[in-house]
């Protein structure tokens, strides 16, 4: 365990070291962030359009008393959103959908010696394969989280008029009572912290692939796994120390 | 040329590679033959920097290359030009993209240039109207093709072929051999070819270096090398019928 730590922060290391030009990396950080990005939208949005719909839905079942107004449905609804949700179930999501592209990708070049071509040209294969992933995911996951918040809410509003849990209008006062501004900020620092670990972890896993095709199938299983573990952890530590 | 001295390597308790000496000479078509699991990959690795070798020395036209400077090693790298058995040619690139890569990372030339260096290379390996090409598209003789023109795009000085052969039917592997040798003289370059292909020695091997169990057993030239009295590298040549018969043959006439 302790071993493999130090193998990590030796590769997060290399990233950093005899980096390519700023142009190679810039225009190479533009095509990990349409891969990673655009290619997510859908699921992303599927995904949070019904977790903010299911969670109006459920909230609605469970506060059923004369005394709670029901806009409180839409306080929660936004609430459990912001915090959680988006941020975290996106970043799953991704995990699963981003983080074994990556690894795949990266053992498929490693078992196919095309890591070693760029090695054999004098090219940090690390840095140029591994550091504009690391930096798209950067830049697009708090884009997919925001986006993941929006569908959420607005889910959320359908599911709860459609089925007649609450009004248009008690949905629009709670969500737009006691807002938090930081809970933003929260969010998005979440989703920093959960893109870096899931961009270097399937990096990590795909980079060391070595044998063949059932290798790489499990290099990105492992790279899922324990970047869902690495998450999770993660969560409870930002809201231990944010919140 | 390219000197080699006392390399030795380990994996686990595996010795692959035991005190390996030797000089590659210019302009010539050096071969590394052995068996299978002999080293052979193990030690062009370590001579191209892939693998660390655990002790001994590798010199390019006399700089020191192993465990040099990084930026010497470097400068020693953008000279090399690699085959690899797989080809390793980048997935996501067209072939023109291909062998146009290590000019547009390596070296300082405008696009029309490096446009030019590739449809030359390209022509070079008898391929004009690929460049359009995937590299899923191609056949594997055709993917060999164009890693040796993306190996020479650079200009390369040193070229490095490990397994050129492996998957192609015996014409297709003569031609390659052919191109091989004939780039190799052309460009007045250092060729390291591995091999286990009794073909390729016959055809190409200017200078052959037989390694066995990661020890090199015997040197010479495909003149000689069947009159070799080494009794693992006699082994190695006749488990061919063919080769058996043509010794028959040989000496028969004398």
């Amino acid at each position: 365990m302790l071993q493999h730590f130090g193998k990590y922060l030796l590769f997060m290391t290399s990233l950093f070291t005899r980096t390519e030009s700023p142009r190679i990396l810039f225009n190479r950080t533009i095509d990990e962030a349409i891969l990673i990005g655009i290619n997510s939208i859908f699921i992303v949005a599927i995904v949070s359009t019904f977790i903010g719909a299911v969670t109006c839905v459920q909230v609605s079942y469970n506060l059923n008393n004369a005394f709670i107004p029901r806009s409180t449905i839409g306080f929660m609804v936004r609430e459990m959103t912001i915090l959680e949700l988006a941020p975290t179930i996106t970043s799953i999501v991704l995990a699963g959908k981003v983080g074994s592209s990556i690894a795949g990708g990266l053992g498929t070049m490693q078992i196919t010696e095309q890591v070693d071509a760029l090695e054999v040209m004098g090219i940090n294969s690390a840095s140029y394969l591994v550091l504009p992933k690391l930096i798209a995911a950067l830049l697009v996951f708090p884009l997919l989280v925001i986006l993941a918040m929006f569908l959420s809410i607005a889910g959320g509003y359908v599911a709860g008029t459609v089925t007649n849990a609450l009004t248009a209008q008690e949905y629009i006062t709670g969500i737009r009572g006691d807002f938090v501004p930081y809970n933003i900020t929260f969010a998005l620092i979440k989703s920093f912290v959960f893109a870096f670990l899931i961009s270097s972890i399937s990096s990590f896993r795909g980079y060391y692939t070595s044998g063949g095709a059932l290798e790489v199938g499990a290099a990105s299983t492992t790279a899922v796994t324990n970047s869902v573990i690495a998450v999770l952890i993660a969560d409870f530590v930002c809201a231990q120390l944010l919140l | 040329m390219i000197e080699i001295h006392n390399i030795h390597k380990t994996f686990g308790d595996k010795k692959v590679l035991d005190g390996i000496s030797g000089v590659f000479e210019t302009g010539k078509t050096n071969l590394l033959l052995g068996a299978s699991g002999t080293g052979k990959s193990v030690l062009l690795k370590c001579i191209v920097g892939l693998i660390k070798p655990d002790l001994g020395s590798v010199t390019f036209d006399g700089t020191y290359f192993t465990n040099n400077k990084l930026d010497i090693r470097q400068e020693i790298r953008r000279k090399i030009g690699m085959l690899f058995q797989s080809s390793a040619l980048f997935d996501s690139m067209t072939v023109e993209e291909n062998v146009m890569f290590p000019l547009k990372m390596l070296a300082k030339m405008p696009k029309d240039e490096r446009l030019d260096r590739v449809n030359f290379c390209l022509k070079r390996v008898g391929l004009e109207n690929a460049n359009k090409k995937m590299p899923s598209e191609l056949s594997g003789g055709m993917k060999k093709r164009v890693g040796i023109a993306r190996a020479i795009a650079p200009d390369c000085t040193y070229l490095f072929c490990d397994e050129p052969n492996s998957g192609l039917d015996p014409l297709t592997a003569l031609k390659i051999d052919g191109l091989i040798k004939e780039i190799t003289e052309e460009y007045n370059i250092t060729t390291i070819v591995v091999t286990h292909d009794m073909n390729s020695v016959i055809e190409i091997g200017d200078k052959i270096m037989f390694l066995y169990e990661g020890k090199k057993l015997w040197e010479g030239t495909r003149d000689n090398i069947l009159d070799s009295d080494v009794p693992e590298l006699n082994e190695f040549i006749f488990a061919n019928r063919l080769m058996r018969d043509a010794k028959k043959v040989e000496e028969g006439e004398a």
